[in-house]
């Protein structure tokens, strides 16, 4: 990011109501994230498919985070009926790297809301991924990116982009829920 | 003993390969002997033709690209001269890495240690406080060079022998499966322009090479993705298909899927199904490329499915480019094949691979996921021996010579093995 755009966020973020106001909007970005990742961690695979938008997108680019999607390969680019059909692979019992299902923890950290547009939030988080399966253990680390829409009283996911801080290494499967 | 030949010693250690590798079994030690794959790495991957890149990535002269014939890194240059040249990154001085970087436009090459300058084309140019350095010949410090460089229709290989059989004679039957790939794009041309996905394996390259046509796994490993999205692929793999497996030689080997395109008889079948009319721009100019008929032909035939020996596999709409990085680790690069002046049909081809392949793809997970499991089972000394002899009693030659046999038999994999004990004994 440039200088001038860390200005505009920080204006942004001061255009909401009061400090107070971010606070309290903050406060439950935060218990969405933590709840969207302790469904990933269960592997609740409805209940976190139920949490996105119809016009999702669930994004994680290859190379660097700033690749165009449109142009370039990413390593997941999904709308949502390719989270459907993700979902539905795993819920058959015969996706083979999740059977047996990683075993998985993830802190949640960093959480800044960056701007709201009325009913869309824009959030950024650090996220630690702790996975053990038959290979062994491996550690993931990103940048989150959230759009989170209010719909009906209640958070959704419009977008999620999570930058792999090793994105343009080789890594390995990472087939469990990002 | 001197210096290199000490060296060298844990890799001449006597393996005798007949006695590991027989017309229908192999043995489990060659996918995890350290000792096998240092021997591989002199004798296949320093040896042979491997595939190292596509001129799309190099298209501007000083372009570069930093790519890799197994675990060494080699510099894909479009050179000052505006020769494609491949070098070794290593700064001759003190062996430094030369290039930190992926890609880029630079037509020198400057050494962060000492600041020793290269030209794009390998020569030093520049010593830093020259005034050390009196009567010094330049050019006995030039960067190490991949001695042959082999191109076709756009496909870069490199050869570390100074002498062998030509590239085109390395390919044989493997270059009409690359002819019928290219004369899927209206101009007769792809390009590699989408990025790399790099998926990492605790496996050993063999198991990644063998799977690329073996046509017995993708019912059962993939049976997850053929129950939920429509796909014409499954039916590929079934006993009642008419898909064959073909052994070109020199451990190249395809399934050859056009008797079930054929059969099926639709233009762009072979695509997921795809409807022509929703490409009008894609038909059109394949039609002005090729004629009507011809097209049409072209367009069911759809794109091939082959292993090229050691690295280069094309699996219809995308390119695998394998690296072994240790005995039980391997890396596979993988991008969509982009068709040149065929914008309507690449967004898809991008699409469709980014679902498929990679650490997150929906099928490619689960086949690193059996390369991860035949690696620790390979170490397991009981049996010992591992078959191959799936559709011997019904493996035939088509009318050019080349061993055939069904969709899934093993004609592929005792292919790769012949060759593989050709070269390993050579």
């Amino acid at each position: 990011m440039n200088v001038s755009q860390s200005a505009a966020v920080r204006a942004d973020v001061h255009s909401l109501a009061s400090d107070d106001d971010a606070d309290r909007w903050l406060r439950r970005i935060e218990q969405f994230l933590y709840m969207e990742a302790r469904l990933q961690d269960m592997h609740a695979y409805d209940e976190w498919a139920d949490l996105w938008t119809d016009d999702a997108i669930y994004w994680i680019p290859a190379n660097g985070s700033d690749s165009d999607p449109e142009r370039q390969m990413s390593i997941v680019y999904d709308n949502r009926s390719r989270i459907n059909i993700r979902i539905a692979q795993l819920k058959t019992g015969r996706r083979h790297t999740q059977t047996p299902r990683s075993e998985l923890a993830r802190l949640i950290s960093n959480v800044e809301l960056v701007a709201r547009e009325g009913d869309e939030f824009q959030v950024r988080a650090n996220v630690l991924i702790y996975e053990d399966n038959l290979r062994g253990e491996t550690l993931w680390a990103a940048r989150n990116e959230y759009r989170l829409r209010l719909v009906d009283g209640h958070f959704r996911l419009a977008r999620k982009k999570i930058n792999l801080v090793n994105s343009h290494k080789p890594i390995y499967t990472l087939s469990f829920l990002v | 003993m001197s210096p290199t030949a000490a060296c060298r010693e844990r890799s001449e250690l006597d393996i005798d390969y007949r006695t590991l590798i027989e017309p229908t079994r192999v043995h489990s030690s060659l996918y995890y002997s350290d000792a096998v794959f240092a021997q591989e790495l002199e004798r296949i991957w320093h040896r042979t033709w491997v595939y190292v890149g596509h001129i799309s990535e190099v298209p501007n002269r000083n372009d570069y690209v930093t790519k890799s014939i197994g675990p060494t890194p080699v510099l894909l240059v479009h050179d000052r001269h505006g020769e494609i040249t491949l070098l070794q990154n290593k700064c001759p001085h003190r062996g430094n890495q030369l290039c930190a970087y992926q890609q880029g436009n630079r037509s020198t090459f400057t050494c962060p240690y000492h600041s020793w300058t290269f030209a794009n084309s390998g020569e030093l140019i520049g010593l830093a406080f020259a005034d050390g350095y009196e009567g010094v010949d330049k050019s006995a410090f030039s960067l190490g060079r991949v001695p042959r460089v082999g191109i076709y229709r756009g496909f870069v290989f490199g050869s570390f022998a100074e002498e062998g059989p030509s590239l085109e004679e390395y390919l044989g039957g493997a270059k009409d499966s690359l002819d019928q790939l290219l004369d899927n794009s209206p101009t007769g041309e792809i390009e590699v322009t989408a990025g790399f996905l790099q998926h990492r394996a605790k496996a050993n390259w063999k198991f990644l090479v063998e799977n690329e046509t073996d046509g017995y796994h993708p019912g059962f490993v993939h049976g997850s993705i053929f129950q939920v999205a429509e796909s014409p692929v499954g039916g590929l793999y079934k006993p009642e298909s008419q898909a064959l497996t073909r052994d070109f030689g020199n451990g190249h080997t395809e399934f050859d899927l056009r008797p079930e395109w054929r059969r099926i008889g639709k233009p762009m079948h072979w695509f997921g199904r795809a409807d022509p009319s929703r490409f009008p721009g894609y038909v059109s100019s394949m039609e002005s490329a090729h004629g009507v008929e011809r097209a049409r032909e072209i367009m069911i035939d759809g794109t091939p499915h082959i292993m090229i020996f050691p690295n280069l596999f094309i699996a219809e709409i995308q390119m695998f480019v394998i690296q072994p990085t240790a005995v039980d680790e391997t890396i596979q690069h993988v991008t969509a094949l982009q068709f040149k002046g065929a914008p309507d049909i690449n967004r898809r081809l991008r699409q469709q691979t980014m679902g498929s392949v990679g650490p997150a793809g929906l099928l490619l997970a689960d086949d690193t996921e059996m390369y991860e499991r035949n690696h620790r089972g390979a170490r397991i000394n009981n049996p010992e021996w591992l078959t191959l002899s799936r559709g011997l009693s019904r493996e035939h030659r088509d009318d050019r010579g080349y061993r055939i046999g069904h969709a899934t038999d093993e004609v592929p994999q005792r292919g790769i093995w012949r060759h593989y004990l050709n070269l390993m004994t050579a």
